[in-house]
């Protein structure tokens, strides 16, 4: 294995272990997270986020390291956006998860990894019906949400926490 | 606030903001080692997945078809991190007593009973789904919900909105409502 191979495992195990230690694999939290009778993963998920994103932002100010944001193409993020909502409420996991909660035990996650990769062939084959129609629709980019709305990072930062704390301390009032 | 769940796990705000200290530290070490800033994702991954098993049986489809050459069918950087994500949740969950083989979860069986058969099926319909949708979008919740999120990526807020709004609503369609 090369450097980066090695690289990817252990920060994968790492990864792998902490969504273990926050019970996020399972498909009852997952589902429970979408029934909204279960907040642990909104609340994993956001945690995750408010610490990342100051570091990550402020890493990229010092031009440490670089940015890459996804392409806010229009058709493709709605779309895919949805139809992952729909698969991801059936299948119980996503992607990351499922073979997450293959480590835990939780085996029938190897019938939601056989159809996300039989997904992914098909993928393959419609990419070109994707390329010719939804993805060539609008393309704004690689933009972020700064550049977009023309606020500095450094005031939203501050307003996603508040916001965000705001939002835990509600759950834990109703012991979500 | 407790730092321990009931069943031995913790927090998901430690564990979360342990995850945030993980991805910082990841593109540190990714742009410091790989001279390429990687960021924590997953779906793609299972692209290179499936070029392999093709490569297989077919291997001149997977080298003519436009979307394995962009992808780059190879075990990378990230397909490690997906294979690490299996070693860490065994280890993490029989060092704590977690680890339990299922077969059906209670949220499914509650809604269409013990069948494996039924829950393999679901399984991977909604599997099927959700990587073509995953694909289309560029990215899962490892990739937008975490990754993209901490960037401020605008796809991001869409996808991460598309993917709640969508999973809720097909979630009591499918489950019920008031099940859990």
């Amino acid at each position: 294995m090369n450097t980066a191979q090695w690289l990817g495992l252990f920060t994968g195990v790492l990864f792998g272990f902490l969504l273990q230690k926050g019970r996020v694999l399972r498909f009852d939290k997952q589902v429970g997270a979408m029934l909204l009778t279960d907040m642990t993963i909104f609340k994993f998920m956001l945690s995750a986020i408010l610490v990342g994103m100051v570091g990550i932002l402020w890493l990229s100010n010092m031009e440490i390291i670089t940015l890459s944001h996804k392409p806010m193409n229009v058709g493709a993020v709605v779309i895919g956006g949805a139809l992952f909502g729909a698969g991801w409420a059936i299948m119980g996991f996503c992607p990351g998860t499922s073979l997450g909660a293959l480590g835990e035990g939780r085996w029938h996650a190897v019938f939601a990894i056989l159809g996300m990769v039989a997904g992914a062939a098909l993928y393959a084959e419609l990419y070109p019906f994707f390329k010719s129609t939804v993805l060539a629709w609008k393309d704004f980019g690689k933009i972020g949400l700064p550049e977009a709305i023309n606020i500095s990072q450094w005031i939203i930062i501050p307003l996603f926490w508040v916001g965000t704390i705001g939002l835990f301390f509600w759950f834990e009032k109703k012991n979500l | 606030m407790k730092w321990k769940t009931e069943d031995g796990g913790w927090s998901p705000y430690l564990a979360g903001a342990l995850v945030g200290l993980l991805a910082i530290a990841s593109v540190l070490a990714t742009t410091q080692w790989l001279g390429k800033t990687s960021y924590l994702g997953a779906s793609t991954t299972f692209v290179r997945a499936a070029g392999l098993f093709e490569q297989i049986i077919a291997a001149e489809h997977v080298e003519s078809n436009e979307y394995f050459t962009k992808t780059k069918v190879r075990i990378d950087w990230q397909f490690m991190l997906v294979v690490g994500i299996v070693l860490g949740a065994l280890v993490s969950s029989t060092t704590d007593k977690s680890f339990r083989l299922e077969s059906v979860p209670p949220t499914w069986e509650k809604r269409f009973g013990p069948s494996i058969g039924k829950r393999a099926a679901g399984a991977f319909v909604g599997g099927v789904i959700a990587m073509v949708g995953a694909r289309l979008a560029d990215g899962c919740p490892s990739g937008h919900g975490l990754s993209g999120m901490m960037q401020l990526s605008l796809s991001s807020f869409v996808a991460l909105a598309m993917f709640f709004g969508v999973g809720v609503w097909v979630a009591h369609i499918v489950y019920g409502r008031g099940k859990s």
